[in-house]
């Protein structure tokens, strides 16, 4: 037998004891004094406490934006701009595995996923916008775009930094300033993205950080900006849409998910179930774009079901910061709850759960990867946004009964085929009702490639040209 | 004729249909795949049993032209003995003109005798004489056979060819081990590589080996994952179990620790052993001896500390 010896991450990032909020260029405390506790989803350990921003805060940080927009950032010349993005992405590389070893404390994904994934993406972010900066007019957005203003941004937890990046590098490469809300559950990269705005003598106001909870995204959508962007869940973004809806404010939402990834009987078998893992246990299933419905041609689903299986059974479950954990932590205690109310459905709507036989450590927030079999469509775990580590295998006959399942459902973020054949990609992608189709692979990321959904999946899209367009007067 | 290692019942004809109806192989994903399994941390405790494993697995290769019996005998104490308290190499490997030395001086050590055969590396010779060249290694006293593939019958579609000729030379072999060399550099596709893979075993391979080590392009890691999941695919389908014998190239100690992960978790316990995987190498040995060394004292030693044969 060839076990692994725990192989931990050696660097460990420095946390303070204590964050404030981050505006004009300085950490402060909230104007009413709260405070909130940020823990470590792997073993509930407190981390560190930060100040909870509330509406004078806010109103004080749009304050900073806005005279950091009219006086200094809004009037820099493209290439100036894109100097200080090009330095940003410079120290978030020099600092990778500080900030890989902190995302994975403070969110509980594993040290591989921040390592090789989250925090490299960021830092492209950051280049491929900087190189934008100075080009805007080449954008074929129009003559002479503009910036938008003030940009109020507000962030999930799935993939703290990685968000973080999407929504700053864009706006700032236009011309914007930004107030940003990191997620409640995971400042921490936030804020070390704070300290290092300063390292890169950013100017005070251009990027401000507040952490809170809903109360505090509530006030800054409601306060003075240009543009809210929004990345998040349907129910919320909604009531965004709402708040914003009359008034000049700009919006952008990238939303839920229930993404099908369609298995043809031609697939490339053995890459297929690796799409199917990565597609579903990447990041816990925390991720809005994951495939979560399996629909596998029925001649071959014992096939498929058996190799999924199996393999599943070789994920590595626990410490996020041992290098060969495949699967970390679930994100809190709240959505925990979340994955293990809507898994006890579908056991009571007569699908049939399995889980690999894996050791779960005694503390903090952990769930099995699991696999539903005999899922049908009017099932809730086939229907709903599970965002965990569960999978529902449903089965198609035919090419025209995968498109009219992939598409009976009111999100519309994502979408997988796997089939060795080029025509039935292009027939399958042109009907598949979804912001991005990946085929004969899954969960695919470039700062060069659009992203966003249609139907309740959100609208506007964030990278590549398209993404500039929405932090931008065209 | 030992029919209980005949991979399949399966006649030339049937062997090639299913052969030409397996699932394609996307290239981009199984080089993901492996380059994933190639991140795994190997540290400590575990580090040390997966350089043992690896020496243990070694088929010690001399394959050339100036090999003499002094060569091929100071080769054969060094398997046998490799540095002190390391565990003896699975085979050492000759041509079959030195397979008879390596017999002489391997007996009672528990180290296997192997000897390339059937025109090795090229195999451009007439089947006859590759026969001949089999019998000849199996009556020194070979253990085991690596014999090649006919590549140009395999590229020019005559696979029904290639399968004959593997089962020809599995009867040649009498008891000895079969392991049948692809040459993957040579076929070039992945969709080619499962095809030989699995044509290979349904004629009767004891073992599937990626290359010669002759030509451009060794073992690599996604090749190599490819065809273990081929030998889990075929032990499913028909009980039979095959092995793995990745060969040229693979030189350091980290390497071989990639391979050994891939095995772990394509294809778990059953191959973990020299019976079941191999490394056809001959500078790997030394670089997991001075790896070893490292483990046991806490230093780094050097390459006048372990020997050149």
């Amino acid at each position: 037998m060839f076990e692994y010896a725990p192989a931990p991450e050696s660097v460990r990032p420095e946390i303070r004891e204590h964050y404030g909020l981050f505006i004009d260029g300085k950490f402060v405390d909230a104007e009413d004094g709260s405070t909130f506790k940020s823990i470590n989803p792997s073993n509930e350990e407190v981390l560190f406490t930060v100040a909870e921003a509330g509406e004078a805060d806010v109103a004080a940080a749009v304050a900073a934006a806005r005279r950091a927009h009219e006086t200094v950032w809004g009037r820099m010349g493209g290439a100036e701009r894109g100097k200080y993005l090009f330095r940003i992405a410079r120290l978030l590389q020099e600092r990778a595995r500080e900030f890989a070893a902190a995302e994975s404390i403070d969110n509980g994904k594993p040290i591989k996923e921040t390592r090789d994934f989250d925090i490299p993406t960021a830092a492209q972010h950051f280049f491929y916008h900087a190189g934008w900066a100075d080009k805007l007019d080449y954008a074929g957005l129009g003559p002479d775009p503009r910036p938008l203003g003030v940009v109020g941004q507000v962030i999930p937890w799935n993939f703290p930094l990685l968000m973080l990046s999407w929504k700053i590098a864009p706006a700032l490469a236009c011309g914007n300033t930004v107030v940003l809300k990191p997620a409640e559950t995971t400042p921490l990269t936030a804020l070390m993205f704070a300290e290092l705005c300063q390292e890169a003598d950013l100017p005070p106001g251009v990027v401000n950080i507040l952490p809170g909870a809903g109360a505090t995204g509530e006030a800054l959508v409601h306060s003075p900006v240009d543009k809210v962007a929004f990345t998040g869940s349907t129910a919320v973004g909604r009531s965004i849409a709402k708040a914003v809806a009359g008034s000049k404010k700009k919006l952008t939402l990238e939303l839920g998910g229930k993404a099908a990834n369609i298995v043809y009987d031609d697939a490339p078998v053995d890459q297929a179930v690796e799409g199917i893992v990565n597609g579903i246990f990447f990041n816990q299933g925390h991720v809005c774009c994951a495939g979560s419905r399996l629909l596998v041609q029925e001649s071959i689903a014992d096939d498929v079901l058996a190799r999924l299986k199996e393999r599943v059974a070789t994920l590595r479950v626990g410490d996020p910061l041992d290098k060969n954990t495949d699967i970390g932590a679930i994100n809190s205690a709240e959505q925990l709850t979340r994955i293990e109310a809507l898994t006890e459905t579908g056991a009571a709507d007569g699908a049939e759960a399995w889980q690999p036989e894996c050791e779960l450590p005694e503390r903090g927030f952990w769930f099995r990867p699991t696999v539903f079999t005999g899922v049908q469509q009017s099932m809730r775990i086939a229907r709903e946004e599970i965002f965990g580590p569960v999978l529902s295998v449903l089965t198609f006959r035919t090419p025209d009964e995968a498109i009219a399942k992939a598409n009976n459902t009111p999100y519309g973020l994502s979408a997988g085929v796997w089939t060795e054949q080029g025509s039935k990609i292009l027939w399958t992608a042109e009907r598949l009702r979804a912001g991005v189709v990946w085929a004969n692979t899954f969960n695919q990321f470039d700062a060069a490639s659009p992203f966003g959904g249609v139907k309740e999946s959100g609208y506007g899209r964030e990278g590549g040209r398209q993404g500039l367009e929405a932090y931008l007067d065209v | 004729m030992n029919h209980g290692v005949m991979g399949s019942i399966l006649n030339g004809a049937e062997a090639v249909a299913l052969a030409r109806s397996l699932p394609g192989v996307d290239a981009v994903g199984l080089e993901a795949r492996a380059a994933g399994l190639g991140t795994r941390s190997i540290k400590k405790a575990s580090k040390a049993h997966a350089i043992d494993l690896a020496i243990g697995m070694i088929d010690l290769t001399t394959l050339e032209g100036a090999d003499t019996p002094g060569k091929v005998r100071t080769l054969c104490a060094k398997a046998v003995r490799p540095d002190t308290g390391a565990p003896s190499v699975a085979a050492v490997c000759v041509y079959p003109a030195m397979a008879a030395v390596a017999v002489e001086a391997l007996k009672g050590s528990g180290v296997k005798v192997a000897s390339v055969a059937t025109g090795f590396p090229a195999g451009q010779v007439p089947l006859d004489v590759r026969l001949a060249d089999t019998e000849a290694a199996v009556a020194a006293g070979a253990d085991e056979i690596d014999m090649v593939i006919n590549r140009g019958a395999f590229l020019a579609g005559d696979l029904e060819r290639v399968f004959d000729e593997i089962r020809a030379v599995k009867a040649a072999c009498g008891e000895a081990r079969l392991k049948v060399i692809l040459e993957t550099g040579e076929l070039v596709t992945y969709d080619n590589v499962r095809r030989a893979s699995h044509l290979a075993m349904h004629a009767g391979a004891d073992f599937i080996k990626t290359s010669t080590g002759k030509v451009g392009g060794g073992a690599t890691l996604p090749v190599t994952l490819l065809m273990m999941q081929a030998v889990r695919d075929f032990r499913a389908a028909t009980g039979v179990q095959v092995g793995v014998k990745p060969a040229g190239g693979i030189r350091t100690t980290k390497d071989a620790i990639k391979y050994l992960v891939c095995v772990n978790e394509v294809l778990g316990d059953d191959w973990l052993s020299p019976h079941w995987f191999r490394f056809g190498a001959s500078s790997l040995l030394n670089d997991l001896l001075m790896q070893r060394q490292k483990l046991t004292t806490g230093h780094y030693s050097g390459p006048d500390y372990v020997t050149v044969d």
